[in-house]
């Protein structure tokens, strides 16, 4: 379970990042009771993460300080500081799946890669992220690509989803 | 023209249902065959999905599991009129594995449209709505009390005298809350009941808010389970379109309307507090209680937070009455309970079974053993925080208190099954270092309590003074059990605990673990 990448510096941009289209996505979701989650799921929608950039501007509309809404985004799990790489597998490492090998094949397929936790493929293809039940229990071990799920994983099922991130 | 039923249930899409459909609209167009394709939820066989069935003079017959290979043999041995083929296996509701069950809340799960209020109605829906709709909210209450309904969350708290105290208290606006954070691996009942047949969920939830009073209701899934947040969104929009939500509810003069929110991958936002932490736009931290929810919840309002299998078994009650509820179950343990079958087993999936079936049967008899046909080692209940159980406990039955009795718990119906490559020493190290990594920081026998665990057990591992390590372990988890603020710290110790006292020969350290002392 390593913890992801700490935050990097404010001076690192994000790619991509458009202060004008965020302020737009907070003002759409400010006046929701409880706003914070889906302001910060529909930045990262956007952007592939929440950006650093945006904390002042959610701060802003919510009226809250900014360390109130960085200790926001860092208690989860799911908000990432960068990008991802263009395709995203997160893959179980819950009891269910453990109990049909998950940890093997996901130690496997980290070999091949060359890549940990949270890690990113180097052509940029894929990021590897842990996921603690995907509710896949009968069928496990079971990951999601890009929100879509797979079960009964093997060597070869993820050699394909490997070949297929490359190609798109 | 065929009529099909597939189902899109996340596991069935897991297993290939897409590439079963595009066979099938590939091979009815070469056939010249008109086709109309029904997408249903999953009837919980977790183990024959993705599980196709076709309508027939003789009602719905299934074949399954299918591969998008078997579909033109399908077609060549007469699927449309329910055809002999290897695959078949009759009308599921007749199949053993099916018949076996009581279907009280996955009764049209896998079976109905999931996007179709007048499916749902058609089938039963609405029916428990419409009568709380006459009621006054004591008398709802009433009958929720008297169903003996246990919230199904883990923690079998009475909802009906939840209900109460929050139809009681004073206040000017109130909530009704669905835990749908189902994040205890070995559990998907909650999952495959948003995914298959949303608006049972829907239902009890308006059944609720009309009871207590509450205009406006939240369910707070997980962002793990995307086509779950999309088929409840899918449903909101249709029930309200078909004036099952919103103002003036069928005319009643009763209102009541709903969202879904999605949390983002933490564990402890299934607990009840921590999760209005969460929908208020915190950190998920949790809160000491007293104050309980149901007095001061969310925007400290009032607020009912149940479980989605507790909100979606009232509509039958409702509908049935409570008597005919009670009159399932044993004991304490009144009504259904979803049991969902694990990890490595051959039959994976969701039985609805009444209460006080030996643990035994489900693992053997539904289960039908280990996957990888090598023998059965343990089996964990109740999810991370359940115990481990060895075989000479596999007799005790699925309740409540029988289960705690054990020195285990029921949780949420999760049954995650191991066979011999399982050590316990380093599932017992996994749930310090979930623990650790899940733990929201507030209180200090959790925070440190599981850090230090996953220290001491790498020692004990190592077979570093060993001796003095167990009495540390034993001591922490006493200390973590009566001085944490909730479930996540003072449960730890139970898959810790079992896994020290039915499986000690894991914990010596001549065998070796050589990857847990990494």
């Amino acid at each position: 379970m390593t913890p992801p990448p700490a935050a990097p510096s404010s001076s690192t941009a994000t790619p991509h990042w458009d202060g004008a289209l965020a302020r737009g996505i907070i003002a759409e979701q400010a006046s929701l009771e409880g706003a914070m989650l889906p302001i910060l799921h529909a930045l990262q929608e956007e952007f592939g993460c929440v950006p650093h950039e945006a904390v002042p501007l959610v701060a802003d509309a919510l009226n809250l300080s900014r360390a109130e809404v960085h200790g926001v985004v860092s208690f989860y799990h799911d908000f990432r500081a960068r990008p991802p790489g263009r395709h995203v597998l997160k893959l179980c490492r819950a009891e269910a799946c453990q109990a049909m090998g998950a940890e093997a094949v996901s130690a496997g397929l980290m070999r091949r890669l060359g890549v940990e936790w949270h890690g990113t493929t180097a052509d940029g293809s894929l990021t590897l992220e842990p996921a603690f039940c995907l509710g896949l229990c009968a069928c496990a071990p079971a990951a999601l690509l890009d929100g879509e799920p797979l079960a009964r994983l093997d060597e070869a099922v993820l050699e394909n989803v490997v070949a297929e991130a490359r190609r798109a | 023209m065929m009529r099909v039923f597939l189902p899109q249930d996340a596991a069935a899409l897991a297993l290939g249902a897409e590439a079963v459909l595009r066979a099938l609209r590939a091979e009815a167009a070469r056939r010249g065959v008109a086709l109309e394709v029904v997408r249903t939820g999953s009837r919980g066989a977790v183990w024959l999905e993705p599980l196709l069935e076709v309508e027939t003079a003789a009602g719905r017959i299934g074949y399954g599991p299918v591969r998008a290979g078997d579909v033109a043999g399908l077609f060549e041995a007469g699927l449309p009129e329910g055809g002999a083929h290897p695959l078949r296996i009759g009308r599921p509701e007749e199949h053993p594995w099916f018949a076996g069950q009581t279907r009280l809340t996955f009764a049209r799960c896998g079976v109905v449209d999931p996007a179709s209020a007048e499916d749902y109605a058609a089938h039963g829906g609405f029916a428990g709505l419409r009568r709380a709709l006459s009621m006054s909210g004591e008398a709802i209450v009433d009958a929720v009390k008297l169903s003996g309904l246990r919230g199904r969350g883990g923690a079998g708290f009475p909802t009906g005298i939840k209900w109460n105290t929050v139809r009681l208290a004073e206040a000017e606006r109130r909530y009704v809350v669905c835990n749908a954070d189902e994040g205890d691996s070995g559990t998907f009942a909650d999952r495959m009941l948003m995914e298959g047949d949303p608006f049972s969920l829907i239902e009890g939830m308006a059944i609720a808010g009309v009871a207590v009073g509450a205009g406006k209701g939240y369910v707070y899934t997980r962002s793990e389970y995307p086509h779950a947040v999309r088929a409840m969104r899918t449903a909101i929009v249709a029930a309200r379109r078909a004036g099952w939500l919103g103002e003036n509810i069928q005319g009643s003069g009763r209102s009541f309307d709903m969202e879904v929110r999605v949390g983002a991958g933490a564990y402890i936002c299934g607990e009840e507090t921590s999760l209005l932490n969460s929908l208020e736009g915190k950190r998920g931290v949790v809160r000491a209680k007293p104050p309980l929810p149901a007095v001061e919840g969310l925007f400290g309002r009032p607020t009912v937070v149940n479980n989605v299998l507790s909100l979606a078994a009232v509509p039958w009650i409702m509908a049935h009455g409570a008597e005919a509820y009670a009159a399932f179950g044993t004991g304490r343990s009144l009504g259904t309970l979803a049991v969902q079958i694990a990890g490595n087993v051959r039959r994976g999936g969701l039985v609805e079974l009444p209460f006080g079936l030996p643990l035994r049967a489900v693992i053997e008899e539904w289960g039908g053993g280990t996957a990888t046909g090598q023998p059965f080692r343990a089996v964990q209940v109740g999810g991370p925080l359940g115990a481990y159980f060895p075989e000479s406990l596999l007799d005790t039955p699925m309740d409540y208190e029988a289960f705690a009795q054990a020195g285990g718990l029921l949780g949420h119906g999760g049954v995650t099954v191991f066979d011999t490559g399982v050590n316990l020493s380093r599932q017992a190290r996994f749930a310090f270092e979930f623990c650790a990594a899940e733990s929201c920081g507030k209180c200090t026998p959790c925070r440190i309590g599981a850090v230090r665990g996953v220290e001491v057990i790498d020692r004990i591992a190592a077979g570093v003074d060993v001796a003095r390590n167990f009495a540390v372990l034993d001591d922490l988890l006493e200390v973590m059990t009566d001085a944490s603020l909730c479930a996540m710290g003072g449960l730890t110790p139970i898959p810790v605990g079992s896994a020290l006292k039915h499986f000690p020969e894991d914990f010596d350290a001549a065998r070796g673990m050589p990857q847990a002392a990494e």
